[in-house]
């Protein structure tokens, strides 16, 4: 299902299922680059078969170890190669949700993402949304009122946000693809309320 | 023939009287002369394995290893793997030999890397057992198994993408009663590839200009975190490695060529930086990671 009619695609990433098809011989952990590698491929080849845009739930919850190098390729190059629009022609616009975090996953993730100065939407194992990567207190700021509030009609961003600061900041947040805005509506939405919509 | 002899203690730091001992000779056929070894830990073999490589490049065939006299050596280096390692390397003499089966007081046996599998391997096998020392022995805290299986998965991987050749690791606790007072695991990692200096060359050695060496490239990797590729997300490894092994108040040591720079905690006496050293081909990495004192656990 998608919300107010067909204006996203979804689809769900189990990065261990994703990880013992793509890998051979099974490997349960996610660690070397060659292997953090083969599993963005897998991703990105399901992508490819979208029409964007698309939100992608990668979920880590069932990967025990995580490297960095792994990181780097399944969290931060996915980020990358979705805003770098030479290297995305085949892949839709996607926002990503990185799902079942654990405390032990965090580091890794977030080293990478400040390394490349990104963001990233993270889902804690216990369900609690939060903003990982490089946000400014501002950006973090604009984030998480848009994450409390779920979904911010059109006609309410500029009572919301009355400073053009706060507008660009929010700009900025749409670019990087951690909000989303509603195509025909305009309306703003948190991912953690697309991904309740999109059930 | 030559005759080269082991040091009676065979770590870290004694490697280097094998490197400069191997340095002197020339093409004949040499024997490693091993009766006096007492101790050895995971850097010491993976360092004879090493000299093995390059004395067998250098003269055309394996040298010979006479063993060690003591019959607990000979076993811990059975139950540690070392003469399967070894096999095709060192002509072994002498003593009675036992073959290691894995025993459970192994942490992580000397480990061959030469593929991407292999780390995958040793990141397996050491779940159980590294779960088990870490926190009963070092009395690290439960999650510290996954930071050292992190550790261990980046260090291997330091031999297949920087140095083009294969490599070893292998991992053990021991009592450093004398000398600390504590319990210590020894992580070595070894290999014969083409060492720091010849990773970075050609993408750094430029800047550098005549200030380029060895121990220019280990400062460039360890402390900078620059590599041979432009990639921005490569350069992780080595910097995340020290993070933890400093919260860990551990020693993080890397030799490469003629020079050697390591993180030193203060409980170590040993400088940050050496130059001049022996020559030895590929990198030679240590790390040691100390118990924890009793107060820290309190403070915990």
């Amino acid at each position: 299902m998608s919300p107010d009619g067909n204006q996203l695609d979804a689809f769900a990433v189990d990065v261990h299922a994703i990880l013992e098809r793509s890998v051979a011989n099974l490997h349960s952990h996610l660690v070397t680059r060659p292997t953090g590698r083969a599993v963005r491929f897998a991703i990105e080849r399901q992508l490819e078969e979208m029409k964007g845009p698309v939100l992608s739930l990668v979920d880590l919850k069932s990967v025990a170890i995580l490297d960095f190098s792994c990181a780097d390729e399944v969290v931060a190059k996915l980020l990358l190669r979705d805003t770098d629009t030479g290297d995305a022609s085949s892949i839709p616009v996607t926002y990503f949700v990185f799902q079942g975090l654990r405390e032990h996953h965090l580091e890794p993730i977030e080293s990478v993402l400040e390394r490349r100065s990104l963001m990233a939407v993270a889902q804690r194992h216990g369900g609690i949304f939060e903003l990982l990567g490089t946000g400014s207190p501002e950006e973090r700021s604009v984030w998480l009122l848009v994450e409390e509030r779920g979904r911010i009609p059109s006609e309410e961003v500029t009572r919301l946000f009355p400073e053009s600061a706060a507008r660009d900041i929010l700009m900025r947040l749409l670019a990087r693809r951690v909000i989303f805005r509603h195509p025909l509506r305009g309306d703003l939405l948190a991912l953690s309320a697309l991904v309740q919509e999109m059930g | 023939m030559n005759v080269v002899p082991v040091p009676s203690s065979l770590d870290y730091r004694s490697f280097d009287l094998l490197a400069e001992a191997v340095d002197q000779i020339g093409a004949e056929r040499c024997l490693l002369d091993g009766r006096r070894l007492r101790w050895v830990d995971p850097v010491g073999m993976i360092g004879l394995l090493g000299v093995g490589r390059v004395l067998t490049e250098r003269t055309g065939d394996p040298p010979s290893l006479q063993l060690p006299a003591s019959g607990e050596v000979l076993s811990y280096l059975a139950r540690m793997g070392f003469f399967q390692a070894a096999e095709g390397i060192l002509a072994v003499e002498g003593g009675d030999r036992k073959r290691g089966t894995g025993s459970s007081d192994v942490l992580l046996e000397v480990t061959p890397i030469t593929e991407n599998h292999d780390v995958h391997a040793v990141v397996e096998r050491v779940q159980g057992r590294a779960g088990t020392i870490l926190s009963r022995t070092l009395h690290y805290p439960h999650s510290a198994v996954v930071q050292f299986s992190v550790i261990l998965a980046e260090v291997c991987q330091n031999i297949l993408e920087h140095a083009d050749a294969p490599g070893w690791v292998s991992a053990q606790t021991y009592n450093w009663s004398r000398r600390l007072g504590r319990q210590v695991l020894v992580i070595g990692v070894g290999d014969l590839g083409r060492g720091f200096r010849g990773s970075l060359m050609s993408e750094h050695a430029g800047r550098f200009g005549d200030r380029w060496g060895d121990a220019t490239a280990l400062e460039a990797a360890f402390i900078h975190g620059l590599t041979r590729f432009p990639d921005q997300g490569r350069g992780q490894g080595i910097q995340q490695i020290r993070k933890q092994v400093r919260r860990w108040d551990g020693m993080i040591s890397i030799r490469s060529g003629t020079a050697r720079i390591a993180d030193v905690p203060e409980w170590e006496d040993h400088p940050p930086l050496e130059e001049g050293l022996a020559p030895f081909p590929g990198s030679l990495i240590t790390i040691l990671l100390p118990e924890r004192a009793l107060e820290e656990e309190g403070a915990a």
